[in-house]
């Protein structure tokens, strides 16, 4: 097992590598340097030009400038803001408790919802119930979600007026930040109402969030269900007298989760992608809006380091997940 | 004595076949149609649009739809913030989404399958390299990814095109690896190899066409993912520009709106919805009908 872990890690170096160089030139393929974009419309002398090119380290070689980047990277710099002049580290540690949060929430939701309806379609298969199920599927796996949540934003807060259009709380309340989850952090204040306006905030961007996940989520447990159902083994729990429960609920899903454990590890990378679309419209103070934003500020060291920050973590996340897919499933750590 | 007759059937041909299992998908064949409706609308817009995607009628602002109170059955799905026809709109939309979805696929497919080849057809250092490299642009989440490079290069449809093959690229360059390697030591490509078939030839006339099944059931996956990332990115405001009839630069448009004209913001997203809906089903019905292992009989 660790030899398998070992195995994984060793890849993810070269990755990271790879990883850092697109992030760090992204930002010296853009017309224009820097010291230009920073200074805006206004002119600037040659001297100050090159004596601010001198102070950022950008009139050395470019590969002397890229370790110099990776150094800083390994020991936690990823730059500061052109804007705000905050380190990026710092502004993402801030902001990446909101995205985890709704990520969370969504992710739970999109399982404990997808994996029931998937089992259901398959048990039933062929039935209008099936068909009304992965109908609904369909249209979820399709959904543009940014358009999905405006409409839910005119009928819910526009039409009924039942939840709040953006943020995370109402400006009512206000607490010290403790680990960022707004639901926590709101019960432990315990200001009366706190937690019911977090939850009425959080409502909308998981429905959104949680769409495609789901949708994906009940069409891959449907197949595997499908799959194992037609095994001996299921046959034989059957003919022994097994209650249909305990056959479909223990012997069937038990071997059918493997699949989608896998299929839940790969939507990560589309909730962060969903993320950004969500946050956008919720106002939701996240990741996803914050690089939003930075591209259209142009604020491209914070590009830079949220891009490598972002790209590592889903690294970890899909080595984790393969890590724990080797303890479901022994075959694949061979 | 009557002779006994003889029924002796045609052997299939490979298409007769194929649309013997996908017609028997009611979904796929139902995507079908309403994929070759909106063909049909995305080329001939000019004479099916009632009005002209871009002139603007200063008498009829944010008109509701048709059947609505307040509504002209000349606006049929209503008008915008500056006058213009939706419908129009929508019609003349078609087209940049159909066109959006052929060119990233064009270009995905050609190099992936082209850069796949070569990894799964000699192996060794070539194929590390150009896995690392895939495993690099998958490190992304790909709209954000497609997101940067629009911005590096520059907001517009064309940029925006580039940027979304290029984060399709892996899954086509992985998928034509996994297959050619499990086709390259089978007998019938060992015994062109003996009989003096060039690399070249082996790569293309006799692996590739093992190959193309998954490769088509993905491309019809890309088609739809490809129509929604242009759709995000012309949301985001890095897509097509206004005022292109684009649906998800309508969409951004149409957002300030939502509070009093929910039909801008409506008709734009529902077709895009239809649209990649239908594009899903004929996916699912291709899949069915071109993997054996799910062939009944």
């Amino acid at each position: 097992m660790l030899r398998f872990i070992f195995g994984r890690l060793a890849v993810l170096i070269p990755t990271f590598l790879g990883v850092s160089l697109i992030a760090f030139s992204f930002i010296r393929l853009l017309p224009g340097d820097p010291v230009m974009l920073m200074s805006g419309e206004r002119v600037m002398a040659p001297e100050r030009h090159a004596e601010l090119m001198h102070q950022l380290g950008l009139d050395r070689p470019m590969y002397v400038q890229y370790f110099d980047y990776l150094g800083g990277l390994v020991t936690g710099d990823f730059g500061s803001s052109i804007v705000t002049k905050r380190p990026v580290l710092d502004d993402f540690m801030n902001l990446f408790p909101a995205t985890l949060e709704l990520s969370l929430c969504a992710i739970i939701v999109a399982v404990l919802l997808g994996i029931p309806a998937g089992v259901i379609a398959a048990v039933k298969r062929g039935t209008w119930l099936d068909q009304s199920l992965m109908g609904v599927a369909l249209v979820g796996y399709s959904m543009p979600i940014f358009w999905w949540g405006l409409l839910l934003i005119i009928f819910f807060s526009g039409y009924l007026g039942w939840t709040p259009v953006s943020g995370r709380i109402s400006m009512m309340y206000f607490f010290p930040q403790v680990t960022g989850f707004m639901l926590i952090d709101s019960l432990i204040s315990g200001q009366a109402g706190a937690f019911k306006s977090a939850v009425s905030y959080l409502i909308l961007p998981t429905v959104v969030l949680a769409t495609i996940p789901l949708a994906v989520i009940a069409r891959q447990t449907r197949s595997a269900m499908l799959e194992v159902l037609g095994e001996d083994y299921v046959r034989t729990a059957r003919s022994k007298g097994l209650t249909p429960f305990r056959v479909i609920g223990v012997h069937a899903l038990r071997n059918a989760l493997i699949p989608v454990i896998t299929t839940i590890g790969l939507q990560v990378g589309v909730l962060l992608a969903g993320a950004i679309l969500t946050e956008t419209i919720f106002s939701w103070p996240g990741i996803g809006k914050w690089m939003v934003d930075s591209v259209f500020k142009r604020d491209y060291q914070v590009v830079q380091g949220g891009l490598m920050l972002i790209a590592a973590m889903i690294m970890i996340i899909n080595l984790i997940v393969d890590v724990l897919y080797g303890f479901i499933n022994p075959r694949i750590r061979h | 004595m009557a002779v006994a007759e003889i029924k002796t059937t045609k052997p299939q041909t490979g298409f007769a076949e194929f649309w013997f299992y996908f017609s028997r998908n009611k979904g796929a064949v139902m995507g079908l149609a309403i994929f070759l409706i909106i063909l049909f609308v995305a080329v001939f817009a000019a004479f099916v649009a009632p009005h002209s995607p871009s002139i603007q009628n200063r008498d009829v602002l944010l008109l509701p739809p048709g059947w609505t109170q307040g509504g002209q059955w000349t606006y049929l799905l209503g008008t915008d913030a500056v006058g213009r026809d939706i419908l129009s709109r929508l019609i003349y939309g078609a087209r940049f989404s159909l066109f959006i979805g052929l060119v990233v696929v064009t270009l995905s497919v050609i190099s992936g399958v082209l850069v796949g080849l070569v990894a799964g057809y000699f192996r060794g250092r070539t194929d590390t390299i150009i896995m690392r490299v895939m495993d690099i642009i998958l490190a992304f989440p790909s709209l954000l990814l497609a997101l940067v490079l629009v911005a590096v290069l520059g907001p517009g449809l064309v940029n925006a095109m580039i940027a979304i093959s290029l984060v399709n690229l892996p899954h086509f360059v992985r998928l034509t690896r996994a297959a050619v390697m499990s086709e390259r030591t089978k007998d019938y490509v060992i015994a062109s190899r003996v009989a003096g078939a060039g690399t070249l030839r082996l790569m293309f006339l006799t692996i590739l066409p093992n190959c193309l099944a998954p490769l088509i059931v993905q491309a019809t996956l890309a088609f739809s993912a490809a129509i929604l990332d242009a759709a995000a990115l012309g949301f985001l405001g890095m897509g097509a520009q206004p005022p292109t009839p684009e649906w998800g630069t309508m969409l951004a448009e149409a957002r300030e709106f939502i509070q009093r004209a929910w039909w801008v913001v409506t008709f734009p997203g529902l077709a895009i919805l239809v649209t990649v809906i239908a594009i899903n089903l004929m996916g699912d019905g291709l899949r069915d009908a071109l993997d054996p292992k799910l062939k009944r009989s």
